[in-house]
């Protein structure tokens, strides 16, 4: 999936989302009628989320990707997105709780969203860490590819069963409402956060990608450097 | 069938290795046991509370022994390059996964059996009105667990910090397969009424199938050099 | 190569093999072919690749690029065929601690799908001396013992090629001159042999044919007496001088 879109172009058309969604969840949006101004992090938080599972979901494709082709390029996106998406996991647990403290008064609730996060955020971790932690490097490629894909279905499961347990163990809905009965500006407004921060995801992905391959590049001139010297 | 000899062969070389020196299972029973006597302990309370405690803390001591179980289990392995040995016969690396599994299994099960008579003892508690029930769920949950411990096992072989790496992979993804055997787990002993209790079996089974699959077809990328 | 030996068993190629470990390359674009008959040493100073090279004969290490070829074939993917017809000796032992010499051959007995196994054992036991210590668990062994077990574990399945990594460290002078007659009959057996030592007068004694590294590339890859040794940088103390 190569993407022929020139970077400046998807910088500029980012730069131009954020702008806008930030006029957008500040000036555009309604007030929440229970909770006052601090619910607008909502838009924060979602669209976060949302990035975060589709991170996962792009690292499950190129895992697969990889252990098929032994394409490098799949494997360096995969590392790239559990890069940029741990932070982006990392911000739904950061805007969760202050949140929550101020409209509800609680710090943190296993509610499905907050639930799900969490579990994703810790694949994350074990991804990256898997990485970081490798006695042989030349391994990394297929280890991570298994995580990621083990990863990704225990995300699923973790999705079915998540709901299934609140069906027998319920509890007051509380960060999960706005969906339903969403007054139509929230609405735009979210969906243009979802579709900033989505353009801001590849963004950093991309630019991350671009260090890979200049590593890649890099090795390569040394691998043809020791090569050529060859002591006699 | 060679393929069933060949898992024979390495399931009993696994068993007669540790009834030599027996040190994991071992470890394995005294870890499980601390922690069922330390929550026992702790919470000296009526017979309700413990009906709702017990099946977390019999979970909670399964999960930690397990794990110390699957880390020994690739540690015997690492000592004269064994892995590598066993890649130099014509042996399916799927083939290697269950055996290895199945001794993983085997030797959770019999801490599990070791601190099922502790936990009877301690909590007063007989687990034999449901007991078809508890093993069926204990059966499955057990598989899928020692399933990922054997592959994250053998991922985490290949890092400086195998014991952490181990853990930091198994309990994320294993989450569920134990929140879903300490519900089912804690109905049977509660006496759920009629009918229900294949629900609760059916979660766990279909869970640890789903990942018992997964580790089994992904394990011969894990042994690639 | 011996007179009337038909060459019809399959033969182990290695055709422009590479194997990086990060960006150091361990092995460069080695060629090379091994054929029953063949009995070759391969020689080289510390870090050569020597052990890389033999390592990845064994399916134990896949090439950066190239391929290994056993009977025409990628061992990557069908890997069964060279590894019943390769046995290997390398500095890990790949013996049990907690067994004993006989449960560890048998063990690898059964994973080769090997029949007459007991006798088997006893054939390969025999060949090392180690009978009268089959029931001495592994890991109490000397260095020396546990050398001629692995040995025995790479003779049990009776391979057509012989790939040997340092085989004679830790051996006693008596259990040397047994490996030394023992890999001298390989070829006439119809076997092939290909292994390193550090000593080269003893290596000359047993091999007809050299194959030199040095830092990962082929030097030299023919017949041993004509070998250039001083180009090489190796000084004989016996047998031709071998001067260019």
């Amino acid at each position: 999936m190569i993407r022929k879109f020139p970077l400046r172009l998807h910088a500029g058309l980012t730069l131009a989302g954020l702008v806008v969604a930030l006029y957008m969840i500040f000036l555009y949006a309604p007030e929440e009628m229970t909770m006052g101004e601090v619910q607008r992090i909502f838009y924060l938080h979602v669209s976060c989320a949302w990035t975060a599972l589709m991170g996962f979901i792009i690292i499950f494709i190129a895992s697969i990707a990889y252990l098929m082709k032994r394409s490098q390029p799949a494997d360096e996106l995969a590392h790239a997105t559990a890069e940029v998406g741990f932070i982006f996991c990392t911000c739904v647990l950061v805007t969760g709780p202050l949140w929550a403290k101020p409209a509800w008064g609680i710090w943190w609730t296993w509610d499905a969203r907050l639930t799900l996060t969490f579990l994703l955020w810790l694949l994350y971790v074990a991804y990256l860490m898997l990485r970081s932690y490798l006695v042989n490097p030349g391994r990394a490629a297929n280890l991570c590819a298994v995580v990621g894909i083990i990863g990704f279905v225990d995300v699923l499961i973790d999705y079915m069963a998540i709901r299934w347990w609140r069906t027998q163990h319920p509890q007051p809905v509380i960060l999960g409402g706005p969906e339903s009965g969403l007054d139509p500006r929230m609405l735009a407004t979210l969906l243009v956060s979802l579709g900033t921060f989505t353009l801001l995801f590849f963004l950093l992905v991309r630019i991350r990608l671009g260090l890979a391959g200049l590593r890649r590049e890099f090795s390569e001139i040394r691998r043809t450097l020791a090569f050529r010297t060859s002591e006699d | 069938m060679s393929n069933l000899k060949v898992i024979w062969s390495i399931l009993a070389k696994d068993l007669r290795v540790e009834w030599r020196n027996r040190e994991t299972l071992a470890s394995m029973c005294v870890f499980g046991l601390l922690i069922i006597f330390l929550f026992n302990f702790a919470f000296e309370t009526a017979r309700e509370e413990t009906l709702r405690l017990l099946p977390a803390v019999l979970w909670v001591a399964i999960a930690f022994a397990g794990v110390l179980g699957f880390n020994r289990s690739f540690a015997s392995e690492r000592e004269n390059s064994c892995l590598e040995g066993m890649a130099l016969a014509p042996v399916d690396p799927s083939l290697i996964f269950v055996g290895k599994m199945l001794a993983n299994l085997l030797f959770l099960a019999a801490a599990e059996v070791v601190m099922a008579f502790a936990a009877t003892l301690w909590f007063n508690f007989s687990f034999l009105p449901a007991v078809g029930e508890l093993l069926l769920i204990a059966f499955f949950g057990t598989l899928g667990y020692a399933a990922l411990g054997t592959i994250f096992g053998a991922v985490a072989a290949n890092t400086r910090m195998r014991e952490v790496m181990l853990t930091v992979l198994q309990f994320p993804v294993a989450f569920w397969i134990l929140m879903l055997s300490i519900d089912s787990t804690s109905n049977a002993m509660r006496g759920d009424p009629g009918g229900n209790w294949i629900g609760g079996v059916a979660r766990v089974a279909g869970i640890s199938v789903v990942f018992t699959v997964a580790s089994f077809l992904l394990f011969e990328y894990v042994l690639e050099e | 190569m011996p007179p009337g030996n038909h060459d019809n068993k399959p033969a182990l190629e290695v055709r422009n093999v590479t194997k990086f470990f990060g960006d150091l390359a361990a092995v460069k674009e080695v060629t090379l072919g091994l054929r029953c008959g063949d009995s070759a040493l391969l020689y080289g100073p510390n870090g050569a690749g020597k052990t890389t090279l033999l390592r990845m004969l064994a399916s134990l290490a896949r090439p950066s690029s190239g391929e290994i070829l056993f009977a025409g074939k990628n061992i990557e993917h069908d890997g069964a065929g060279a590894k019943v017809a390769i046995g290997f000796v390398s500095h890990a032992t790949f013996l049990y601690g907690e067994l004993t010499v006989r449960e560890n051959l048998r063990f690898f007995g059964r994973l080769f799908g090997l029949s007459n196994l007991e006798k088997r054992i006893d054939a390969a036991l025999e060949m090392f001396d180690m009978l009268p210590r089959e029931n001495v668990f592994a890991r109490d062994l000397s260095r020396g013992l546990q050398q001629r077990a692995s040995l025995a574990r790479a003779f049990l399945h009776d391979p057509d090629f012989v790939i040997l990594d340092e085989p004679f460290t830790g051996l006693d002078h008596e259990s040397v001159t047994k490996l030394e007659n023992l890999l001298l009959r390989l070829p006439e057996q119809g076997k092939a042999l290909l292994f390193s030592t550090h000593d080269f007068e003893q290596g000359a004694a047993l091999a007809t044919r050299l194959i030199a590294l040095k830092a990962g590339s082929v030097r030299y890859n023919g017949p041993l007496n004509e070998a250039p040794f001083k180009k090489l940088g190796i000084t004989r103390t016996s047998g031709p001088s071998g001067d260019e």
